[in-house]
């Protein structure tokens, strides 16, 4: 079963990335070889195991307790495409 | 290449303090190379003042054994005031406010940053031809690739550009062009050196490691920026990484193990040639070779591209041309972020997301991305079980060797399945090393020794004894 061109438009939608039709139909194909490439792996039995989310066990990391000095504003809108009063320009999100 | 150029970076830096170079003609040396491979994106600024700051404290007699050497650094590194790319149209602009760890870590012991390297774009491929900016070539053959992702850095080093770099490893990125390069690759330990400033790509795989001419040079660089960071979660609460020991031991005695799964007929006939003559000469030196089998390392490669998207297309929901980046317009903030992230990621960083985003979603999560999780973890048991009574596994590092620049290019799945003996040391967050082992159609050859967590100190120490007893050193042809 391979995925179609409108799931990969859907995935991509969801992904937040605006590709034209060219690009998707390329992307279908290379998906659907991955894909299928993919199915090797119920070949394993992996009945009862967890899954392993890291590759080192580390829990319940915590920061101490302390103020710390973070970036200074100007740092921190040095890189952004617009900003205005000390504050990042967004693009509309909500409309009139 | 130049005189300096043929040195060790242990060697010269026992120039440095003996007196017999100044830092600034070193890194005036390696700086003015002509860079014929393309592996730079950006040069450093400031190298006056950095070169000061190195020799006065040999000067001092403070420094280490790389103070005043210089290195070049993986473009997806952050570096303050300077260009940090990823190698990407996304972050064509980006200037850091801050300094990965490792940046600080390099300052403090007084090692000259020549700059940023290129790589395949965040990190993703394996050969370097994803860049948005440019192609970069290997020093042993123009035509061919120096592999990836850590490309640039290892071409710097192999091409005499600089004596050490830095590269990051989430899928093989250091040890894959390592090989292909002939040089020395070291990735640690997962959480040995801190991965903080290191653009994510896949975080549970990511780490950042060094490249030089030898292991005693890997072992040197990975002292400097190694230990325990409080800006990194998943730092290991350790020492950094010690070289007391580099020198002492033998290979009597010392039992190292083969998996067969990577020593089928899927690597080139040279390549098993020239890995298993080195077996035999490590036979001789009283080394015990034991055959053992991993079954889960033939889906090794699919484990790896389920998870490794997967988590890819959660980190880079950050580039949104909100906070940094250029910004593409668009009506309404979802067209703003679709078309900027749509026009300025390359095609492999798009097609990674959009899997990962697959692999993620409601309907497919147990049957790929759960199930991945499932495999890693019988994957990893089953390197710990052989290494409970090893004290390494070796295989060759990259199938192949040095491949033509664009041979690959149309056929993106075939270059991926080449990751099958690499994979398994970010799954299970082992460190592993690449050392030349001979050379196949006149290209190196690289070999893998992986052993268990934590065991970094062990595994140099076993991988400069092979490569004194190989006595194998690979220098490019002019």
């Amino acid at each position: 079963m391979g995925i179609t061109l409108d799931e990969v438009r859907h995935v991509a939608k969801l992904a937040r990335l605006e590709m034209g039709e060219a690009d998707l139909v390329a992307l279908q194909s290379e998906l659907n070889a991955l894909l299928g490439h993919f199915q090797d792996i119920n070949s394993i039995d992996v009945t009862g195991l967890p899954g392993k989310p890291h590759a080192v066990p580390l829990q319940n990391i915590w920061a101490d307790d302390e103020p710390l000095v973070g970036l200074p504003r100007e740092s921190a809108l040095q890189n952004a495409p617009a900003a205005k009063a000390g504050l990042f320009l967004v693009p509309t999100i909500i409309e009139d | 290449m130049s005189a300096l150029s043929q040195l060790s970076a242990t060697e010269i830096g026992a120039k440095l303090r003996a007196r017999e170079l100044s830092v600034k003609e070193v890194a005036e040396s390696f700086a003015t190379a002509e860079d014929r491979v393309g592996a730079f994106i950006t040069r450093s600024k400031e190298l006056d003042e950095q070169c000061l700051r190195a020799q006065s404290l040999i000067d001092e007699g403070v420094g280490g054994p790389l103070t005043g050497v210089p290195v070049a650094v993986k473009d997806n590194i952050s570096t303050r005031g300077l260009l940090t790319t990823c190698a990407s149209k996304i972050l064509a602009n980006y200037i850091p406010p801050y300094n990965a760890t490792v940046m600080d870590k390099l300052e403090a012991q007084g090692l000259v940053s020549l700059g940023k390297t290129n790589l395949d774009e965040f990190a993703m491929g394996a050969s370097t031809e994803t860049s948005a900016y440019h192609v970069t070539r290997n020093p042993w053959d123009f035509e061919r690739s120096p592999g990836g992702s850590s490309g640039g850095s290892a071409a710097a080093v192999s091409g005499g550009l600089s004596p050490l770099a830095l590269g990051s490893d989430t899928g093989g990125s250091i040890r894959q062009p390592a090989a292909l390069c002939g040089i020395v690759g070291f990735k640690p330990t997962y959480g040995r050196v801190s991965r903080f400033g290191l653009v994510a790509f896949a975080s549970s795989l990511d780490q950042i490691g060094p490249f030089g001419k030898s292991v005693e040079d890997c072992a040197n660089l990975a002292a400097v920026i190694s230990g325990h960071d409080k800006h990194d979660a998943t730092s290991l609460p350790r020492d950094p990484i010690s070289t007391i020991n580099l020198k002492s031991g033998s290979l009597k005695g010392r039992r190292i193990a083969l998996p067969v799964e990577l020593f089928d007929d899927s690597a080139e006939p040279g390549v098993l040639a020239a890995v298993t003559s080195a077996i035999d000469a490590l036979k001789r030196e009283g080394v015990e070779i034991v055959q053992v089998s991993i079954p889960e390392i033939k889906v090794g490669v699919t484990t790896y591209y389920i998870i490794a998207p997967a988590e890819a297309s959660s980190n880079l929901a950050r580039f949104d041309g909100v906070r940094f980046g250029p910004r593409l317009e668009g009506d309404g903030h979802v067209n703003v972020v679709a078309e900027t992230r749509g026009r300025l990621f390359g095609s492999e960083v798009r097609s990674r997301i959009v899997v990962g985003t697959y692999v993620l979603s409601a309907g497919y999560y147990d049957a790929y991305y759960l199930r991945a999780q499932q495999v890693r973890g019988k994957m990893t048991a089953g390197f710990e079980d052989v290494l409970k009574d090893c004290d390494a596994i070796l295989s060759p590092t990259s199938p192949v060797v040095a491949f033509k620049i664009g041979s690959l290019k149309d056929d993106p799945l075939a270059l991926k399945l080449l990751d099958y003996c690499t994979i398994p040391a970010n799954m299970g967050g082992f460190p592993a090393i690449s050392l030349p082992c001979g050379l196949s159609e006149g290209l190196p050859v690289g070999l893998q020794l992986l052993s268990g967590i934590d065991h970094d100190e062990d595994l140099l120490q076993l991988a400069f004894l092979v490569e004194q007893s190989l006595g194998i050193k690979l220098t490019p042809p002019q």
